[in-house]
């Protein structure tokens, strides 16, 4: 319905947006002047009739669901935290992690016992609280903005739920996974009314996006 | 003194007088209601409410009382439909809750309508028109998604999953999110007819004409003839009417609140990033209040408007052009006058 409009997409700021970006360029909707270096955060070209912002990747999704972007790229564990009501149109099936539970390479049975509330360090609450909810286990939530390896290591939790990538952190820090929670990877994905308004070019887009997934 | 009493309103108290007008020429007579309801309906009913927060204070007398967070629940709890017979009933009000994603209570003004009691597909359908009408008041690019929560909930059932995962994959079909519904048939062993059955239907997008025969085939595969027949019978209301090139099928409406059960859909208008008007037909709640019949009706969520009614004095709809609602359903209105519904 829509169509002279610019599509905004929003992307993650570091390693992952670039390689998100190189998939997007790859698909026919690159974007010169990103490569310019620089400040800036929004790059665009009339031609192509795409815009793309670099914005904070717990950001994307907020983006996406107010509107300010079309589409965008967020990891699954951000989906899962904040819930936002927008389409999940492709796993891009790059930043491949977990999310998992883990704890001192000396942790007991505690884990399983269900005598006291769990103490779970966290930078995600809603994921570890389902999570546990779903096994019936009750838990007593620290939420924290960083540095989570600390928290058991100073009896601040007993355990925490983190991303896990290489596993190498948590082993400097003396500690285990005891349990993967969430395969987790980034993905495209759309604002709802944006989708309606420009379906057959976002369509356009997830289509080509997909091609080049499956070429590599 | 030659202003007119529009003259003197601003684009969201024009907007609320042609919706008023639109609805009394359909025979929808307004219905005002109480700022308060005893908490002990909202209490009994959380599973149909959007938000399960809600304002709760002591009355004088002692009762726990609440300020509304929804209007449907208090109009069906209020109104006593005889039967064989259908009210046709708006309103105008403030509700009272939590926004999805908010950290605190709004004060939201709803403007809507609701079609309760002896109802049938014609019902349906006209409450669909009117839906369309009304986003045609707000802004002429607009578009009207139908869904049928009854046959995407066949089209579940028959995967047979764990309650858990069915769940999991209703919400992945209101994100359109086709590789994960795969990712939990695969785990659960459903087949791979049905996995991609469900899938499609997910990714369906587009007018009736093209996509409802796509939805047969599903539905015939997912033993939801029925569910798909009533789609179709609402659907078929909205061919005479002006509107019909702006409706699309898409599953992907799920409905904002528990208790719709059939028809469901969601109006959205170019420039608002979310659904601005939400209905559909609810004919659970009516059975959990132990009453007869069936229902449908929608709402305008006026506080959704704000990225248009910004420094404007007028929608870019028909909002000062209440005529052009004149045949919403292709045939003619009917018109309320206080309680009565006469024709003209």
């Amino acid at each position: 319905m829509r169509s002279e409009r610019m599509l905004n997409i929003a992307l993650p700021k570091g390693r992952l947006g670039e390689r998100v970006y190189g998939i997007f360029e790859s698909a026919g909707l690159g974007v010169p002047s990103v490569n310019d270096g620089g400040r800036r955060l929004t790059f665009e070209d009339a031609d192509v009739g795409v815009r793309y912002f670099w914005v904070k990747p717990s950001d994307v999704a907020i983006y996406v669901e107010r509107g300010a972007a079309d589409l965008g790229v967020a990891g699954k564990d951000i989906l899962l935290e904040y819930r936002p009501d927008v389409y999940e149109l492709l796993d891009l099936g790059i930043g491949k992690c977990r999310m998992a539970s883990a704890g001192k390479a000396d942790f007991n049975s505690y884990y399983d016992s269900g005598e006291f509330p769990l103490r779970v360090a966290t930078k995600f609450p809603n994921i570890a609280r389902d999570f546990f909810a779903s096994r019936g286990r009750s838990i007593d939530i620290i939420k924290l903005h960083g540095s989570i390896e600390l928290a058991p290591l100073l009896g601040l939790s007993d355990i925490i739920v983190d991303i896990v990538e290489t596993g190498e952190t948590l082993r400097e820090n003396g500690l285990i996974v005891i349990e993967d929670i969430v395969e987790i990877s980034a993905r495209l994905i759309a604002n709802k009314a944006s989708h309606k308004f420009d379906f057959e070019r976002i369509e356009g887009v997830v289509g080509s996006v997909a091609k080049i997934k499956e070429k590599k | 003194m030659n202003e007119s009493i529009t003259d003197v309103m601003n684009a969201e108290e024009r907007l609320v007088f042609a919706l008023r007008a639109l609805f009394w020429r359909y025979g929808y007579r307004p219905y005002r209601m109480s700022k308060f309801e005893e908490y002990d309906l909202y209490a009994k009913n959380k599973d149909f409410l959007i938000s399960e927060d809600v304002i709760v204070f002591t009355d004088k007398g002692g009762r726990l009382m609440a300020l509304k967070p929804d209007v449907t629940l208090s109009i069906v709890n209020s109104v006593r439909v005889k039967k064989g017979e259908v009210e046709r009933l708006c309103y105008n009000e403030n509700v009272y809750r939590v926004p999805k994603g908010g950290v605190s209570f709004s004060e939201i003004m709803q403007t809507g309508l609701e079609c309760i009691g002896d109802i049938d597909a014609y019902c349906v359908g006209e409450v669909l028109c009117l839906a369309a009408a009304s986003l045609d008041l707000i802004s002429q690019r607009f578009v009207l998604d139908v869904s049928h929560i009854g046959l995407l909930s066949a089209a579940v059932a028959s995967l047979s999953l764990p309650k858990d995962a069915a769940r999991k994959v209703c919400g992945y079909v209101s994100a359109k999110n086709v590789h994960e519904i795969m990712s939990v048939c695969r785990e659960n062993g459903v087949s791979e007819e049905k996995a991609n059955a469900l899938s499609e239907l997910t990714s369906l997008y587009g007018t009736p004409s093209d996509v409802m025969p796509k939805v047969k085939r599903i539905a015939e595969l997912f033993f939801a003839e029925a569910e798909y027949a009533e789609l179709s019978a609402a659907l078929s209301v909205l061919e005479t009417s002006p509107f019909r090139d702006r409706v699309r099928v898409d599953f992907s409406i799920v409905g904002d609140a528990g208790y719709y059960n059939g028809v469901v859909f969601k109006g959205f208008v170019d420039g608002v990033p979310e659904a601005v008007l939400s209905g559909g037909r609810y004919d659970g709640l009516l059975k959990k209040m132990k009453r007869d019949g069936g229902a449908a009706g929608f709402a305008v969520y006026l506080d959704t408007l704000a990225p248009i009614f910004r420094g404007k004095e007028s929608f870019p709809g028909n909002g000062a052009v209440t005529e052009s609602a004149e045949s919403v359903t292709g045939k003619k209105p009917v018109y309320a006058k206080g309680c009565d519904i006469y024709e003209v």
